[in-house]
């Protein structure tokens, strides 16, 4: 924490704006007493005012940040916690402030739970008035069980979410309850703000148009009620954890963010005209990483090409099926709605290859692992191979076949299939090299 | 010659990254996945951030907030994420926060098909927030437009200070082709948002003309500044005067209609005396153009526009290219969205034909020839 710094700038007497007061809210509402403990704090700070952001949710307290000297955002109802996590992220030494109501506790607690789980180091004060002001005093998720309220004229049936005990179980820096009338409120919004990491505030308030009326409520009774429901009141946890954005700034980045990497080149292919491949196999066979090796030694061969893939939501489980297309011209249109080529490696492979097979002429290829042949030996024009991959590991499977289809319909030179194999995948390189060497198993 | 094999996500992640983008955060979510993936790979080593937010509303959230703290922010989703966004989306035109979106468009609605390609989206891009105000969306075809128009949706943010969109598909992004590593190089770097001179008094939304920008201020930097999503006036306070509401909404749209002539971004291959004209947009496209090609030797003289700059639509290429066109083939993979913009541009005479396909299939240069020699 920075105390006010750089050339001619003096810590504020105040962070008020007082040529806009006083504040709009109703007699008796808690707001501005909190919002003069959130200045006296402020004043502690002895922050330049431009390296505050205060981030305003939606209802009364929304009025708020327009009243303050500071930066101000005021943006969608329950969303203040990801802006300010943003701003946060972008500029780590700001301080960063959120205030919101208890409506905003329901819209925005995902962002509650999971701004306190990565401990982003940003205050929240939770103007807490058990329900929801501008709208007209409906029911919010804090307010106690049989308050009458617009939205629940017969008494409120739910159960009250404990802010406080939410964010801190969650691993919140700092979490504590309080009202605006509790002369220490200053200290304890202080002590937020202050925190390294995030900090919660839920401070209990009187809503004099609604819920005062509605519930025959009043300062008593709130105080009363802050000892009688057995929630902690005060600082309820202080913890002390690695702030996010700190956290994030020393983590070693991982050293990907693979570049775009040229490929020259240097091999030739005999291909006068474009050739689609259809590979249908399983997952496992590592049919795609197949598929991106033929792509990318045509490409080294001086062809053009394309691969799309197609697999379900399962991961490892289920077909798995890549299209490429090779061509000695540039490839427009990338559906293949019958391939020149069709490998059918596993069962997984066989609802969408014979829907293909159907389409197929005279002129197409079709290879086919040998127990999957009575499965295509009516629909289809195609000529058929028999592979059997029964000599095959599973994931040398996809790319065996590939090396074979390569060499048969002379699509481009094994050498550039080793050299693409080897270029591109770290510590399999010799793998998948060899399994581009067993592609003769395939037809033994 | 070198070459390279890229999928369209890859040229993004590389368009954001030579643009300059030093924040990026998402939800993981298919076809937009390899984006994030990508990102948070590119941007750590580059002292930028990238993170996985909790949902796609506040990975929306936190590029609007490191967006106003002087970052150049990227998100990117699908369908079901844009309907997360689109209240945000709502803050980002309202409060005037340079972002880009990506769409990665699959098949809707709600859940759809995750892998499944659809061009669905160019209508909802264009009307996915409350108020109906004007955005901008560009559309690659294939990998190398990914990365120009990325490179380009950045330009745009950062000068109209507006979210502008990427309206890309999930073939596009999630197919590997050819590219031509020298054309994934951008001009130079993306001009940044105009910023308010540090000394003197600022007004967060201070503008003369309608079409003005309001000259940028970091939160964190040299002035006090105020971003605010409601109806405001130019320093950023809330207000209901009729004047000021009726200033900034009009504000908004002359900003974004003022720079069209620049967005317009449409490739145009016409041919001399030609009476039909082929319009197509994203993975269409490249079927359209091979479809062109056929007719062309078929003996057909046939005219072909492809649109990159999908909003504002680009009315004066698109009706430069109506000149002596008799009939029109649209072909999207929609009921027909980007037709409905073609025809408020067409004269009376000239007929418009769609060539739509919804099954999951991508539309065949042969339907689109069809089209074309059906028209004669």
């Amino acid at each position: 924490m920075k105390p006010a710094s750089g050339p001619g700038v003096e810590a504020p007497g105040t962070y008020i704006d007082e040529r806009r007061l006083p504040y709009p809210f109703c007699p008796g509402c808690g707001h501005g007493r909190i919002l003069d403990a959130l200045n006296a704090a402020l004043v502690r700070t002895r922050r330049d005012p431009r390296r505050v952001v205060i981030v305003t949710d939606i209802g009364c307290v929304g009025l708020s940040d327009q009243y303050f000297l500071t930066n101000g955002l005021h943006g969608l109802h329950g969303r203040s916690v990801t802006y300010a996590t943003g701003i946060k992220l972008a500029d780590p030494d700001l301080t960063v402030i959120v205030l919101m109501g208890d409506g905003g506790c329901g819209i925005g607690a995902n962002h509650l739970v999971h701004a306190a789980r990565r401990n982003v180091g940003i205050a929240v004060l939770v103007f807490n008035n058990f329900n929801f002001g501008m709208t007209g005093g409906q029911q919010s998720p804090l307010t106690p069980p049989g308050s009458v309220t617009s939205s629940t004229p017969a008494g409120n049936p739910e159960f009250p979410m404990d802010v406080c005990a939410t964010v801190a179980v969650n691993g919140a820096a700092f979490a504590a309850r309080t009202s605006a009338f509790d002369p220490a409120l200053s200290d304890l919004i202080y002590e937020a703000i202050t925190t390294d990491g995030f900090a919660l505030v839920d401070i209990w308030e009187l809503c004099t148009a609604y819920f005062v009326p509605n519930n025959r409520f009043s300062r008593q009774a709130l105080e009363q009620a802050l000892k009688q429901t057995g929630l902690p009141a005060g600082a309820v946890a202080r913890r002390t954890r690695t702030e996010y954005t700190r956290a994030l700034r020393d983590q070693a980045p991982s050293p990907g963010g693979a570049p775009i990497r040229a490929i020259e080149p240097r091999y030739k292919s005999a291909l006068a005209g474009p050739r689609s491949i259809i590979l249908a196999g399983a997952a496992g066979q590592k049919v795609r990483s197949a598929a991106s090796v033929l792509g990318r030694a045509a490409v080294m061969s001086g062809l053009y090409a394309t691969q799309r893939d197609d697999y379900p939501v399962t991961v490892m489980t289920g077909h798995s099926i890549s299209e490429v297309i090779v061509s000695p011209q540039p490839i427009g249109y990338t559906g293949i709605p019958a391939p020149d080529v069709l490998v059918v490696l596993a069962r997984e492979g066989v609802p969408r290859a014979r829907r293909l097979a159907c389409g197929m002429g005279p002129e197409g290829r079709l290879y086919v692992e040998r127990s999957l042949v009575p499965q295509f030996s009516a629909g289809t024009k195609a000529r058929v191979h028999v592979l059997s991959t029964e000599r095959l590991g599973k994931r040398s499977t996809g790319l065996a076949a590939v090396a074979l289809i390569a060499e048969q319909e002379r699509l481009v030179p094994v050498e550039a299939l080793e050299e693409a194999a080897r270029d591109g995948h770290r510590g399999v390189e010799e793998e998948m090299v060899r399994a581009i060497a067993a592609r003769k198993l395939l037809v033994q | 010659m070198s070459r390279a094999f890229i999928t369209g996500a890859q040229a993004i992640v590389q368009g954001a990254v030579d643009s300059g983008c030093d924040f990026y955060a998402g939800y993981p979510i298919t076809p937009a996945t390899p984006i994030l993936l990508g990102m948070v790979r590119a941007l750590p080593p580059r002292g930028g951030i990238a993170i996985q937010a909790e949902d796609e509303i506040a990975a929306i959230g936190f590029c609007i907030g490191a967006a106003m703290t002087n970052r150049r922010a990227m998100t990117a989703t699908s369908g079901p994420g844009m309907s997360l966004y689109s209240e945000n989306i709502g803050f980002a035109i309202m409060a005037e926060v340079p972002l880009v979106i990506v769409d990665v468009q699959r098949m809707g609605p709600a859940t759809g098909g995750a892998t499944t390609p659809a061009q669905g989206d160019l209508q909802f891009v264009r009307w996915g927030t409350s108020g109906g105000f004007p955005v901008v969306a560009l559309a690659p075809e294939n990998a190398e437009q990914c990365y120009r128009l990325t490179v380009k949706a950045f330009e745009l943010a950062e000068r109209l200070r507006a979210p502008v969109f990427l309206l890309a598909d999930k073939e596009v992004v999630m197919t590997a082709e050819t590219v031509d590593p020298e054309r994934l190089k951008s001009a130079g770097p993306v001009t940044p948002r105009r910023t308010a001179p540090p000394e003197g008094p600022y007004l967060s939304y201070g503008f003369d003309r309608p079409e003005d920008v309001p000259a940028f201020s970091p939160f964190g930097g040299p002035h006090v500044v105020r971003v605010n999503t409601s109806t405001h006036d130019e320093g950023g306070y809330l207000t209901k005067d009729p004047a000021k509401v009726e200033r900034l909404n009009r504000h908004l749209v002359a900003k974004i209609e003022a720079a069209a002539p620049d967005v317009e971004d449409v490739a145009l291959d016409l041919q001399e005396g030609a009476d039909t004209l082929v319009v197509s947009y994203g993975v269409s496209a490249r079927s359209a153009a091979d479809a062109v090609r056929e007719a062309r030797r078929l003996g057909r003289a046939v005219s072909l526009a492809v649109v990159h700059s999908v909003w504002p639509f680009p009315k004066a290429a698109i009706t430069r290219a109506l000149a002596g066109v008799l009939h029109l083939v649209v072909a999207e993979l929609n009921f027909g969205q980007l037709r409905l913009e073609v025809e408020r541009v067409v004269e009376a005479g000239q007929r418009v034909t769609g060539v739509h396909r919804v099954d999951g299939e991508l539309i065949t240069p042969g339907a689109i020839l069809q089209a074309i020699l059906q028209q004669a």
